[in-house]
C-alpha cells in the first residue's frame, strides 16, 4: 500500500517535466534526425562510417575530448582556490566578487573576443607595452587563434560555476570536521585529501560535469578565438549543416556528440552516488571566519588578484573602450589619440535611419529580462521536483534512467536542434515556429540541468534523520517538506535561480534562430552593430555590452538578496 | 509547496496556449487586415514608412521573420516546405541559389516589374527566385597606412603575393563566412579551377592571416577600422568605406578605407526573393515582390543595408556616389557550378591553406 503510494507520487512528480523534456526536446530531436538521415543515399550506417572513419572527422571528435577535458582540469584548478577563499572567509565584498565574477557567463564570444583583443590582441595593450618597451616591430604575444585562447576563454566563461557550485556547498560543511582531523595530529595537506576534498566531491564532480559538457560542445569561442585550425563536433555540424547542406554527416555527427555527452554523464552518476554522503549542513556564519592573521590576509590577496584579474579586467578594459574614442586618420593605435565620449550611448538611442527594426536600448533589456525572469520561473519549477525524485529515490530505475538523458539538452547542437523546432512544432495546436514563447523554452532547456545539477547535492545531503525526527514530533509531511526540506535547500534554489537568470541573459545561438525581430534581447542587438562596419557600430555594440554586464550584476545581486530562508538552526 | 508549483506550471502552459500563434497559413476574419509574412536573414532592414505605407496602400499587415543568416535560413525554408514559415523568402544569393532551386522551395512569378531589370542580374529564367539587389565583395584597404608608408595599395589580385604586400592581407574562413567564400570564388573565377590552389598558396607563403568570420577580420584585425588592428588589407564590401563615413561621431570628409575594383578583383552577391510553394496569399506575395522590385523600395534599401538597386531607375544617395568606387568587371562563377563543386573547393582550399 504504501509502496505503491509511492511510486503514484513520484510518477506524479515526473510527469510534467517529463511531458516538457518529450514535446520540446526529444519530439524535436528525433524528427530533424530522421529527416536528416533519411536524406542520405547510402542508408543509415553510411553517415556514421564517414564520421568515423575519415581522418579528418575522426580528429574533430579526438581534439574536442581532450580541449574539452584540460579546459575542465583548468577551470577547477583556478576556480577551487577562490571557491574556497569565498566559502571559508567573511570579508566585505564577498558578493560583489560573486557577482563580477558571474559577468562572464553572459558575455556574447564576440565581444569577449573584442575584450581579449583589447588586452592582448596584435594591438592590444600588453603587446604595444612590449613592442615600445623591447623595441620589436611586431606584436610578440601571439594569442588570438590559438590553443590557449581557447582555454583562457574556457576558465574566463565557466570559473563562476566552480565558485558557485562548490563555494556554495563548501561554505555549508561543518568546519569542525576538518578541525577534528588536524587536533587528531593531521596536516593541513592530509586533512584536504582525507577530509575535505571527498566531502567536497559531490559538488566538484557535479560543477566537472557541467564545465565539461559546456566545453565539449563549444562553438563561439573555437569559432572566434581558436580560428580556423581548430574544429570541434559543434563547429562541424554548423559548417555540414549550413555550408555544406550534408544534413546525413551532420546527423551523425550529433547523435556521435548526445553520445559522448550521455557516456560521461552515466559515468558521472555512477560516480556521484558513491561520492555523496549525508551532511550536517551548517550555517554560513557558522562556518565562516575572518582574515585575521597576515598569512591568511595574504592568501587572500593572491587568490582575489587572480581571480577577478582574469574574470574582470577584460570586460573593464571593454567597458573603457565604450566610452572612448579614437580620432580618425591615424593607423597606429596609441593612449594619447583616445578621448572619452558619450557617443556610443547616445546613438544607442536614436532611429537615424528612421529603420523599423529600431529598438531602444531600455526596450532590449526589459525584452532580455522578461525572457531571463520566465526562465527563472519555468526552469525552477520543472527541475525542483525533479532533483527531489533524483536526490529521494536514486535507486528506482525511472532515476536511474532519467538522470543521465535529463542532461542531453546541454550537450545537443543548438543548430540541429533550432532546425528541430522547425520540423516538430509546426502543426496546430502547437505551431510554436514563430512564437516568442520559444524563447524561455529554449532557455529552460539549456538551464534545467543546472537547476537540477545545484539542487541534487544539497538535497541529497540532507540527513534523513532530520525528517524522521521531524515526523516523530508530529510534523505532517508537507510540514517537514516546508520546515525542514526547503529552508535546507533554499541556498541551492537561489544558485540554481541565478543559473538560470543568467543562461537566459546570454544565450544568444538559439535566441538569434528563434526571437521575432521587434523583440530583440540585448546579445542579438550586440551582434546586429558588430555586425556592420563603421566606428560607431563598434561603439554601441560596446556600450550594449557594458549595460549587459550592469543588467546582469543587478540582477544576481538582487536574486542573491531575495533569501526564501537561510539555512537554519539544526 | 508542490501545489504551488503545479500551479506555476498550470499557469505557465495556460500562458503558452494563449500565445501560440495562427502562422502564415490562418484563414482572414472580416476585422483583422489579412497578414502577409516576410521570411528573411538577420542583416534585412528597411524604412518604417516605407513598410507603413505598403501596409495601407494594400491594407495588410507585414510581418517579418528573421531566420539566420542567409544558410540557415535556407535550411529553415527547405525543412519546412510542406508547411512553409512564410509567404516570401528573401535574401538569397547566388552561392546558395541552387541549392533552393534544386529543393523547389519556390513558385514562379514573371513579375511585370521585371521588365526593367538588366538581364544581368536574372539568375533563374523560371522566375522562381528575382533578383532584387547586389552587393560586391572587395578588398578594402586602410588609406592611412599607405600614405605613411609611401606604397601604392594594390590594385588586383596579383598584387597580393608581391613582396611589398607579405603579412598586409587578412581574408575569412570561405567555410565560415559568406565574403570569404566569395572571395574564394573571386580568385576561382579569375584564376579558374586549374590557377586557384597555386594562387593561394603564394598567398600563404606571403603570410596571409585567415579567421573565422567578418567581425574577427574587420573589427579586431583590420588596422583601417575601429578595431585597429595589424593589417591594412582585408576582404569586406564595395559599401564598407561609406559605414565609415556614416557611422563615425564626427564624420570625416572621405573614407578612411576605399575598395580594391580592379577587373575581377571582386565577387559579385545578387539577394533573390520569391515566394514560398504552398502559400495561401499569393495574391499578396505577388503585390509584395512587386513593391521590393519598385523605386520606392529599390531607392530605400541602400540607406538601410547597403547594398545595390538591380532597379536602375532607383536613384543613390550621394554618399554612395560621392565616396564609393564600384568594380566594372567582377570575377564570375556560376550558381550551377558553385552548387556542384562548393564541397569540393573548400576541401581543396582548407588542405592549401590551413594545413
Amino acid at each position: 500500500m504504501k509502496q505503491s503510494r509511492h511510486i503514484f507520487r513520484t510518477t506524479a512528480l515526473w510527469i510534467v517535466p517529463l511531458a516538457f523534456l518529450v514535446l520540446f526536446y526529444f519530439y524535436p530531436m528525433l524528427r530533424i534526425l530522421s529527416i536528416s538521415l533519411g536524406r542520405g543515399e547510402g542508408g543509415l550506417i553510411a553517415p556514421f562510417a564517414e564520421a568515423l572513419t575519415s581522418p579528418a572527422q575522426r580528429g574533430i571528435i579526438w581534439f574536442t575530448i581532450w580541449q574539452a577535458v584540460l579546459s575542465t582540469l583548468l577551470t577547477l584548478l583556478f576556480g577551487l582556490p577562490g571557491a574556497y577563499l569565498l566559502a571559508r572567509y567573511q570579508f566585505r565584498g564577498n558578493g560583489v566578487v560573486m557577482a563580477l565574477t558571474g559577468i562572464p557567463f553572459v558575455m556574447p564570444t564576440l565581444v569577449v573576443a573584442a575584450a581579449f583583443n583589447a588586452l592582448i590582441g596584435p594591438r592590444g595593450w600588453v603587446n604595444l607595452a612590449l613592442m615600445e618597451w623591447l623595441d620589436l616591430s611586431q606584436p610578440p604575444v601571439e594569442f588570438i587563434n590559438s590553443l590557449s585562447a581557447i582555454l583562457l576563454a574556457h576558465i574566463f566563461y565557466n570559473t563562476t560555476i566552480v565558485l558557485r557550485m562548490v563555494g556554495d556547498f563548501w561554505s555549508h560543511i561543518d568546519p569542525r570536521l576538518s578541525q577534528a582531523s588536524r587536533v587528531l595530529g593531521a596536516n593541513n595537506w592530509q586533512t584536504l585529501r582525507q577530509i575535505t576534498l571527498p566531502l567536497l566531491m559531490p559538488a566538484i564532480a557535479s560543477a566537472a560535469l557541467l564545465i565539461f559538457i559546456f566545453d565539449f560542445t563549444s562553438f563561439g569561442v573555437i569559432l572566434v578565438l581558436g580560428g580556423p585550425r581548430f574544429v570541434t563536433l559543434e563547429v562541424e555540424i554548423y559548417n555540414q549543416t549550413i555550408s555544406l547542406f550534408n544534413l546525413p554527416l551532420a546527423a551523425s555527427l550529433s547523435i556521435i556528440q548526445l553520445a559522448c555527452t550521455l557516456a560521461f554523464t552515466v559515468f558521472y552518476t555512477r560516480l556521484s552516488i558513491r561520492l555523496s554522503r549525508p551532511l550536517s549542513l551548517r550555517p554560513q556564519r557558522y562556518t565562516q571566519k575572518r582574515l585575521t592573521s597576515w598569512r591568511s590576509r595574504i592568501m587572500a590577496g593572491v587568490i582575489l588578484t587572480l581571480l577577478v584579474g582574469l574574470e574582470t579586467v577584460p570586460l573593464v578594459a571593454l567597458a573603457a573602450r565604450s566610452f572612448t574614442t579614437q580620432d580618425q586618420g591615424r593607423s597606429q593605435a596609441s593612449l594619447s589619440t583616445q578621448r572619452l565620449t558619450l557617443a556610443n550611448y547616445q546613438e544607442l538611442t536614436i532611429n537615424r535611419r528612421n529603420s523599423l527594426f529600431y529598438v531602444p536600448p531600455t526596450q532590449a533589456i526589459i525584452n532580455s529580462l522578461a525572457y531571463a525572469s520566465a526562465t527563472v520561473v519555468l526552469a525552477l519549477s520543472l527541475g525542483l521536483p525533479v532533483a527531489w525524485t533524483l536526490a529521494r529515490d536514486r535507486d528506482s530505475v525511472l532515476s536511474r534512467v532519467m538522470d543521465p538523458i535529463l542532461m542531453l539538452p546541454l550537450g545537443t547542437s543548438a543548430v540541429t536542434l533550432g532546425l528541430g523546432f522547425i520540423v516538430a512544432l509546426n502543426h496546430p495546436p502547437v505551431d510554436l515556429r514563430a512564437s516568442p514563447v520559444l524563447v524561455p523554452l529554449a532557455h529552460t532547456l539549456v538551464a534545467f540541468p543546472f537547476v537540477v545539477r545545484s539542487l541534487v547535492p544539497a538535497i541529497r545531503s540532507i540527513r534523513p534523520r532530520l525528517r524522521q525526527a521531524a515526523a516523530v514530533l508530529g510534523a505532517a509531511e508537507s510540514q517537514v517538506l516546508l520546515q525542514v526540506d526547503l529552508p535546507l535547500v533554499g541556498r541551492a534554489m537561489l544558485v540554481a535561480a541565478v543559473f538560470a537568470f543568467t543562461i537566459s541573459l546570454g544565450e544568444f545561438g538559439a535566441t538569434a534562430l528563434i526571437a521575432r525581430p521587434d523583440r530583440p534581447t540585448i546579445p542579438i542587438m550586440i551582434y546586429r552593430f558588430i555586425s556592420q562596419p563603421g566606428a560607431l557600430n563598434y561603439g554601441q555594440a560596446l556600450a550594449l555590452s557594458t549595460i549587459l554586464m550592469v543588467t546582469t550584476s543587478a540582477g544576481m545581486l538582487a536574486i542573491e538578496r531575495f533569501r526564501i530562508a537561510e539555512v537554519g538552526e539544526f | 509547496m508542490l501545489r504551488k508549483v503545479g500551479l506555476i506550471l498550470s499557469l505557465g502552459m495556460l500562458g503558452i496556449s494563449g500565445c501560440v500563434q495562427s502562422g502564415p497559413t490562418s484563414t482572414p476574419t472580416v476585422l483583422e487586415p489579412r497578414v502577409l509574412t516576410v521570411m528573411t536573414h538577420d542583416s534585412f532592414a528597411v524604412s518604417e514608412d516605407v513598410i507603413r505605407a505598403f501596409e495601407s496602400e494594400n491594407q495588410i499587415k507585414v510581418r517579418f521573420l528573421k531566420a539566420g543568416d542567409t544558410g540557415t535560413a535556407l535550411n529553415k525554408a527547405i525543412l519546412s516546405v510542406d508547411n512553409p514559415l512564410a509567404d516570401v523568402f528573401y535574401g538569397i544569393d547566388n552561392t546558395f541559389l541552387s541549392r533552393a532551386l534544386d529543393e523547389g522551395i519556390f513558385e514562379s512569378y514573371a513579375s511585370p516589374a521585371l521588365a526593367g531589370i538588366p538581364d544581368e542580374f536574372k539568375l533563374d529564367p523560371q522566375n522562381r527566385a528575382l533578383p532584387v539587389d547586389y552587393g560586391d565583395v572587395c578588398l578594402n584597404f586602410d588609406k592611412g597606412y599607405f600614405e605613411e608608408k609611401g606604397i601604392s595599395p594594390p590594385q588586383s589580385l596579383e598584387d597580393l603575393v608581391k613582396p611589398e604586400y607579405k603579412s598586409l592581407l587578412v581574408v575569412q574562413n570561405p567555410a565560415t563566412s559568406s565574403p570569404g567564400l566569395a572571395f574564394l570564388l573571386a580568385t576561382i573565377g579569375h584564376f579558374g579551377e586549374d590557377g586557384y590552389l597555386d594562387y593561394w598558396s603564394e598567398l600563404v607563403d606571403n603570410d596571409v592571416k585567415v579567421v573565422n568570420d567578418w567581425d574577427s577580420a574587420y573589427n579586431s584585425e583590420f588596422s583601417g577600422s575601429a578595431g585597429r588592428g595589424s593589417r591594412p588589407i582585408v576582404v569586406s564590401y564595395d559599401s564598407s568605406p561609406a559605414f565609415e563615413v556614416i557611422y563615425a561621431e564626427t564624420p570625416p570628409e572621405t573614407p578612411p578605407t576605399a575598395a580594391v575594383v580592379g577587373d575581377e578583383t571582386c565577387f559579385r552577391q545578387i539577394e533573390l526573393v520569391g515566394i514560398l510553394k504552398g502559400t495561401k496569399n499569393r495574391d499578396l506575395a505577388e503585390k509584395w515582390i512587386d513593391f521590393m522590385l519598385s523605386t520606392t523600395f529599390q531607392e530605400d534599401m541602400p540607406m538601410q543595408m547597403f547594398v545595390f538597386p538591380v532597379n536602375p531607375n532607383a536613384g543613390l544617395d550621394e554618399v554612395f556616389t560621392k565616396h564609393l568606387s564600384l568594380p566594372e568587371k567582377t570575377a564570375v562563377v556560376s550558381p550551377e557550378l558553385i552548387a556542384q563543386k562548393r564541397e569540393q573547393w573548400l576541401k581543396d582550399w582548407t588542405e592549401t591553406v590551413l594545413r
